[in-house]
């Protein structure tokens, strides 16, 4: 029962590493960027919650409605003025201005709300589970997180396969020239989709900040998991990043069950283990036309 | 063999390129050339490797800046546009080496061509009548294709955004001569719509067998500009290769 409670409680944060993964795939496959500040970007969505959303009289319980249209406009503006600068002299500046970003975010956030922990209070909901037997209780909270990082993933993949503008999106990821070729403004294409990346970040930060307490350096560590789960599923595949996830989040609970201070420790030897043995993720592709 | 045709001028101008210069870093790729493409003419710009026959046609689909000298189209400067303005103006480029869209199905690669396509003879029915091998293979992975169904895409890909002025750049590279045949079978159809033709090609015989006119690149520099009729094999050959050669066996084709 122990293993039943083990796999449970990985996939159900598994999903939550999922949703905070996907818009750095997304990023990372449309315009190769590596966001380093997608963790604290994460973390300012979850400081909005609690102390941007009770000002417009909104219940923090409803702080998405708010949150995630505003990081979406976000994500289009810092893609098309600071981004697409950094991209537009090479990769590594890219890698440094997002470096950059994560130091000024904290900081910022330390010096307004200072290092006390703060959470996203949405009342007696977030104590609620469900009782599956004797032994495994499920956190309603969780279990609404992984049917919401599920459903977002679907409607990514539905977007992306099905809609013109997300054929757009994958023509521009394939090949940039050719897309401009076919009359494809490529800045406003990477400025959409680094807008569904913000939109998707800003939505696993507030379900981050209800799920846990957290401040101002919180992004760093989640950064790091939501790499890993892009990497174990497979750089370019969307369900495989749901994978990773929950790979990477059943790994940990398989360490921690023995000791706790094997739960980060037991991810990291899976994430080794998929990049030594299969480096281009469980689900990744390696298509090349071109050369 | 060639169709000689009557004299440019009389067509009227859709694309005309005024002392253009290029480099590529401190190398000077392309040298102070003028060139014009009128309504349905074929202009073949031939030159050995490295002449900067692709980099006038990438400059001219605007994903390279000059150093100087204007791009007009259809009396418009249009020297400071970005590519995909004058993609939607209606200058198209089959680039080097294909370069479709791997991940995307064939159709998928000709409905991007057509999300900003201006109104005209083509669309993606058209494109099936034209290569009719695609309409079964349309849910096909494009990867999985022939280099000469691959060129078959590229072609139709610029063609559903119904351009003015179609420019290809060495389609018949790395292709088998009976495939660069069907692929050279659609450019009177392409020219009949009024459609101005602006191609670079290696292969010299390939190049004036379709064209209009011939403009000749070495080194960057216009060495011969004419019709196919009025210019000997001799002329193009010192043309192509810059000095004059011991042998005069009067092919104007290179080994």
């Amino acid at each position: 029962m122990t293993w039943a409670n083990i796999l449970i409680q990985g996939a159900l944060v598994g999903g939550f590493y999922a949703l905070f993964a996907c818009g750095l795939s997304l990023m990372f496959g449309v315009m190769k960027v590596i966001n380093l500040a997608h963790g604290d970007i994460a973390v300012v969505a979850a400081y909005s919650a609690v102390f941007l959303v009770p000002k417009l009289h909104v219940a923090q319980l409803w702080a998405f409605l708010v949150v995630v249209p505003l990081f979406a406009l976000i994500g289009y503006v810092v893609q098309r003025t600071l981004l697409q600068k950094a991209i537009d002299r090479d990769p590594f500046t890219t890698l440094l201005v997002t470096f950059g970003l994560s130091v000024v975010i904290e900081n910022l956030l330390l010096e307004i709300y200072s290092a006390n922990g703060q959470s996203v209070n949405i009342g007696e909901l977030v104590a609620k589970s469900w009782q599956v037997n004797s032994v495994i209780y499920v956190s309603d909270v969780s279990l609404v997180v992984l049917g919401v990082a599920v459903l977002v993933l679907g409607a990514l993949q539905l977007f992306l396969s099905r809609t013109s503008s997300g054929r757009l999106i994958r023509a521009v990821s394939d090949d940039r020239e050719a897309a401009q070729l076919c009359g494809a403004n490529y800045k406003h294409v990477f400025g959409v989709a680094a807008a569904i990346a913000f939109a998707t970040v800003a939505l696993a930060g507030i379900a981050f900040g209800i799920s846990t307490e957290f401040d101002p350096t919180a992004g760093g560590i989640n950064l790091l998991y939501a790499f890993e789960a892009v990497v174990i599923g497979g750089i370019g595949s969307l369900w495989g990043t749901l994978v990773g996830g929950i790979l990477l989040g059943v790994a940990q609970q398989f360490g921690a069950h023995f000791n706790l201070e094997y739960q980060t420790l037991a991810g990291n030897a899976l994430f080794l283990i998929v990049l030594a043995v299969r480096p281009q993720g469980l689900f990744g592709r390696r298509v090349s036309l071109n050369e | 063999m060639s169709p000689d045709t009557n004299e440019s001028a009389s067509a009227s101008t859709l694309l005309s390129v005024e002392h253009l210069t290029v480099f590529h870093g401190q190398l000077c790729a392309v040298d102070d050339v003028s060139l014009r493409v009128g309504e349905g003419e074929v202009l073949a710009i031939i030159g050995a490797n490295g002449a900067g026959k692709s980099t006038l046609l990438r400059t001219i689909a605007g994903l390279h800046r000059p150093a100087s000298g204007t791009v007009n189209f259809r009396g418009e400067d249009i020297t400071h546009d970005a590519a995909h303005q004058r993609v939607r103006a209606g200058i198209s480029l089959v680039p080097e080496g294909r370069r479709l869209f791997p991940s995307l199905t064939l159709e998928e690669n000709l409905l991007v061509g057509a999300h900003r396509a201006a109104e005209g003879p083509f669309d993606l029915a058209r494109v099936y009548e034209l290569f009719p091998w695609m309409k079964d293979r349309r849910r096909g992975k494009v990867f999985q294709f022939s280099g000469g169904e691959q060129q078959a895409v590229a072609i139709g890909r610029a063609l559903v955004a119904n351009p003015k002025v179609l420019m290809l750049d060495e389609v018949s590279l790395g292709l088998a001569p009976i495939v660069i045949e069907t692929i050279y079978e659609v450019i009177p159809d392409i020219v009949s719509h009024g459609i101005g033709v602006l191609l670079v090609e290696q292969d010299v015989s390939q190049g004036l067998r379709v064209a209009t006119r011939v403009h000749c690149l070495l080194e960057g520099k216009t060495s011969l500009v004419g019709t196919p009729a009025s210019l000997s094999a001799e002329e193009i050959e010192h043309a192509y290769f810059g000095a004059e050669l011991p042998s005069t066996a009067g092919r104007g084709e290179p080994s």
